[in-house]
């Protein structure tokens, strides 16, 4: 089987293919916004929660962040799979599973902004007579924050394709077109989805590497901002 | 006024850090514990502010065990300074210095004003320095600020852990000079480790010294200097004792009376030519206040066998090397 | 716990076509990630002594990263084709971006002072790469290939989807079918195998001297 080849002559069959389903694209990319959002709005705080938790312990530390980690190797159609027989099908699935995955980079870069700290202001904090809750908000968590943002960064591009992939299960989203593409052989509709999904995930990391940008920028770090940072300090200020 | 009495601190690992010390801080007075590392030097301080809390004995803050107080308020009226600074990278130099007065619920204006003229005590203008980051700064300055965050509150006693030993001689002879010249001028009571004793006998006006676990001697640096009470001690202070004994003196407490037919003559530009032996000879003359080892130094390059002292535009005294030499008399055996 | 005993069966059942299936994946991820070290070291090394090789390789890197992976294997189909290679590559070309990051901040990351005694001692640059950047960056440089191969197992799921076998062929197949033995009997060897790759270079990766996972934050900086 010889595939077809999107050539410049056939970009009338592109336009033709966005205008016609212009409202069902932009309808799969809000479903798919949606699903992300969803999930890392339950993913933050948990793997937050978790990644504070275990600075208590670390022991507890070594195995959650293993065990987070096996959570991320094991392949997402695997995941789904294995899924399914507790969940079922459709959006559950997919956001159980974009939860799972996102809880590597999130609690990891929480606990190793939490903790790496340097030893000598957490002393003299101590000294000065902040409490634990007081150095953690005034002095641990300022100074995680960035790498916190670094992590969500990390998490939310994995989720975008991540996502795309659950509409195999029928969450809906971007990846509807993707599949039907390959199944109906359509090359429009296989590039434009995958143009899309592409742009939406650099749209969120260019959003998330904007707003970690700010928290270091606040703490004083010395950075190239990008354009955009430049342009929020400028209002804020 | 801090008081050790029978103070025992084991740690949960078996090690006795410090055994049986037992000791007074009077208020207003600068403390110097000092030994070689791992002597419990540190400890010590900690055991002031709670950060570590006694394994037996009493440490009483003016007259209370504090025990009894609790750590977070007793922190908060206890400044604290150490070697590595611990300063809050990601706040600016003001809210660095604002930390305890903020934790206190001061009002932002006074806080503005109190971070204001400790900078300025501290020669680093506001203007400059208030919205800088720590990470801009050079180990002196960010040493400063460290020391301003520590007097920020006003506390009655200030805990000092090798403050300057990080810092490369000179800067470090500049900020024990400035801190002792703010140390005058305040009624703090100071506790200042360090394990270099040529810095406890500039800074303190009690120094304890200490071998293993406990305090070997307590005293003046003078009666230190005078007798040291064991070897371990004697050996401390270093064969260079004799002069670190004029270094710790005043020109004014070992001057003779006599003038020795110097004179001040009237008109002089400047204090080298003020000064005139009977010879008619420019002798640049010694104050009451440089110390005896300065004199020492002087005479040595001096063609004189005797240096005029001057107080007031008035030759007050001399000092010859046998001056020099009567101060030492309780030194050397 | 029923599901995962009846998926058990299936597997047994169906033991000869699982073999054929897990053969099958294991040649695209093998043959997709030789390939991509293949390219992805030279590259790097080319990277790291020629600033705008560099610039290129790192700006091209970053973008492509941020694709996801099912955007990859479904662009091969209109400009590649279907089957095994076409399968491959698009997995080849995934699997490079995580050797290529890591090689060269890697290299870059060896402290200067390093670098400086050694060139002191009279290396040429050529020399100090070898013999002194490259093996100080080896464990790096093999977190990023076990990075690589971990996903490289879970996107050769999806190279089903353009024809090129594996163990996608019984999780696809029975998702659509809702035959949750086939399913499992699909999934959980392939969850195995990438956990168990995970842990083989987690292990070469310590033997080399390389950091614990647990203090190794995920970047974001760049």
């Amino acid at each position: 089987m010889t595939s077809p080849t999107p050539v410049p002559g056939q970009l009338a069959s592109y336009w033709e293919f966005i205008l016609e389903n212009f409202s069902q694209l932009v309808v799969a990319t809000l479903e798919h916004a949606e699903i992300i959002t969803i999930s890392i709005a339950l993913a933050v705080p948990i793997g937050v929660g978790l990644g504070v938790l275990i600075t208590f312990d670390e022991r507890l530390a070594t195995v959650v962040i293993w065990l987070a980690g096996v959570m991320m190797t094991i392949p997402s159609i695997a995941m789904f799979g294995l899924l399914i027989p507790f969940v079922g099908i459709g959006a559950e699935p997919v956001i159980v599973a974009l939860v799972l995955y996102s809880q590597l980079p999130v609690i990891r870069n929480t606990y190793v902004g939490l903790t790496d700290i340097d030893p000598a202001a957490l002393e003299a904090g101590r000294a000065m007579g902040m409490t634990r809750v007081q150095l953690l908000r005034k002095v641990q968590i300022p100074k995680a924050l960035p790498v916190i943002m670094a992590g969500v960064r990390n998490s939310v591009v994995i989720l975008i394709g991540i996502a795309a992939i659950g509409a195999f299960i029928g969450a809906g989203g971007l990846g509807t077109f993707i599949f039907d593409g390959i199944a109906r052989a359509n090359v429009p509709m296989i590039v434009v989805a995958t143009i899309i999904l592409s742009v939406l995930a650099l749209a969120f990391d260019y959003a998330f590497k904007v707003s970690e940008q700010v928290f270091r920028l606040k703490n004083g770090e010395q950075i190239e901002p990008s354009r955009l940072t430049r342009l929020i300090q400028r209002v804020r200020a | 006024m801090i008081t050790f009495e029978n103070v025992t601190k084991q740690y949960e690992d078996g090690t006795v850090a410090i055994e049986e010390i037992s000791f007074t801080v009077e208020r207003g007075t600068t403390t110097v514990l000092v030994g070689p590392s791992g002597c419990g030097k540190t400890t010590t301080m900690k055991l002031v502010n709670r950060l570590e809390d006694p394994t037996e004995g009493t440490v009483y803050r003016d007259g209370d065990p504090i025990s009894e107080f609790d750590p977070i308020e007793l922190r908060r009226e206890t400044g604290y300074v150490i070697q590595e600074i611990g300063l809050f990278d990601h706040m600016t130099v003001a809210d660095n210095i604002a930390t305890v007065p903020r934790l206190n619920d001061w009002d932002e204006a006074d806080i503005d004003a109190r971070v204001d003229e400790l900078l300025e005590l501290m020669d680093l203008p506001p203007e400059t320095y208030r919205e800088q980051y720590p990470t801009e700064l050079s180990g002196g300055q960010r040493q400063r600020v460290g020391v301003a965050r520590a007097f920020a509150s006003d506390p009655d006693v200030i805990l000092m852990d090798e403050p300057f030993g990080a810092l490369d001689p000179i800067t470090r002879e500049n900020l024990q000079n400035e801190f002792l010249d703010i140390q005058s001028k305040l009624d703090t009571t100071i506790l200042f480790v360090t394990h270099s004793i040529d810095e406890a006998l500039k800074m303190g006006d009690r120094i304890a010294i200490f071998d293993v676990g406990e305090i070997v001697q307590y005293d003046t640096p003078q009666a230190i200097l005078n007798d040291p009470k064991t070897a371990f001690v004697e050996d401390f202070i270093g064969s260079d004792r004799p002069l670190k004994k004029l270094k710790v003196t005043n020109v004014k407490d070992v001057m003779s009376p006599t003038t020795d037919g110097f004179a001040t003559t009237s008109g002089a530009n400047s204090a080298a030519e003020m000064v005139q032996s009977d010879g008619g000879e420019s002798v640049t003359p010694l104050t009451p206040t440089d110390t005896a080892l300065s004199a020492l130094s002087r005479l040595v390059e001096s063609d004189h066998g005797r240096l005029p002292v001057v107080d007031d535009d008035r030759v007050v005294g001399t000092v010859s090397d046998e001056d020099l030499r009567q101060c030492n008399r309780g030194v050397q055996q | 716990m029923s599901e995962i005993v009846s998926g058990f069966e299936y597997l047994i059942d169906n033991f000869d076509e699982f073999l054929t299936l897990l053969q099958q994946h294991i040649a695209l991820v093998l043959v997709s990630e030789l390939a991509a070290i293949a390219v992805a070291i030279p590259a790097s090394i080319l990277a790291v002594r020629n600033a705008r090789a560099r610039r290129v390789v790192l700006g091209v890197g970053n973008v492509a990263q941020t694709i996801p992976t099912l955007a990859i294997i479904a662009l091969v189909f209109p400009l590649i084709g279907i089957g095994f290679w076409p399968s491959v590559i698009g997995l080849w070309a995934y699997a490079i971006l995580p050797i290529i990051t890591n090689t060269i901040s890697g290299i870059e990351n060896v402290s200067d002072d390093t670098v400086e005694a050694a060139r002191g001692m009279g290396m040429t640059d050529w020399e100090v790469l070898r013999k002194i950047q490259v093996p100080l960056a080896l464990p790096v440089i093999f977190a990023g290939i076990r990075t690589s191969i971990v996903l490289n197992v879970g996107t050769a799921y999806l190279a089903f989807f353009i024809g090129g076998g594996g163990l996608g062929l019984w999780v696809v197949g029975g998702i659509q079918l809702y035959n949750m033995p086939q399913v499992l009997a699909g999934a959980i060897p392939g969850a195995l195998l990438a956990i168990g790759a995970d842990l083989v270079f987690a292990r070469i990766q310590r033997r080399l001297g390389g950091e614990s996972d647990v203090n190794n934050p995920t970047a974001g900086a760049a």
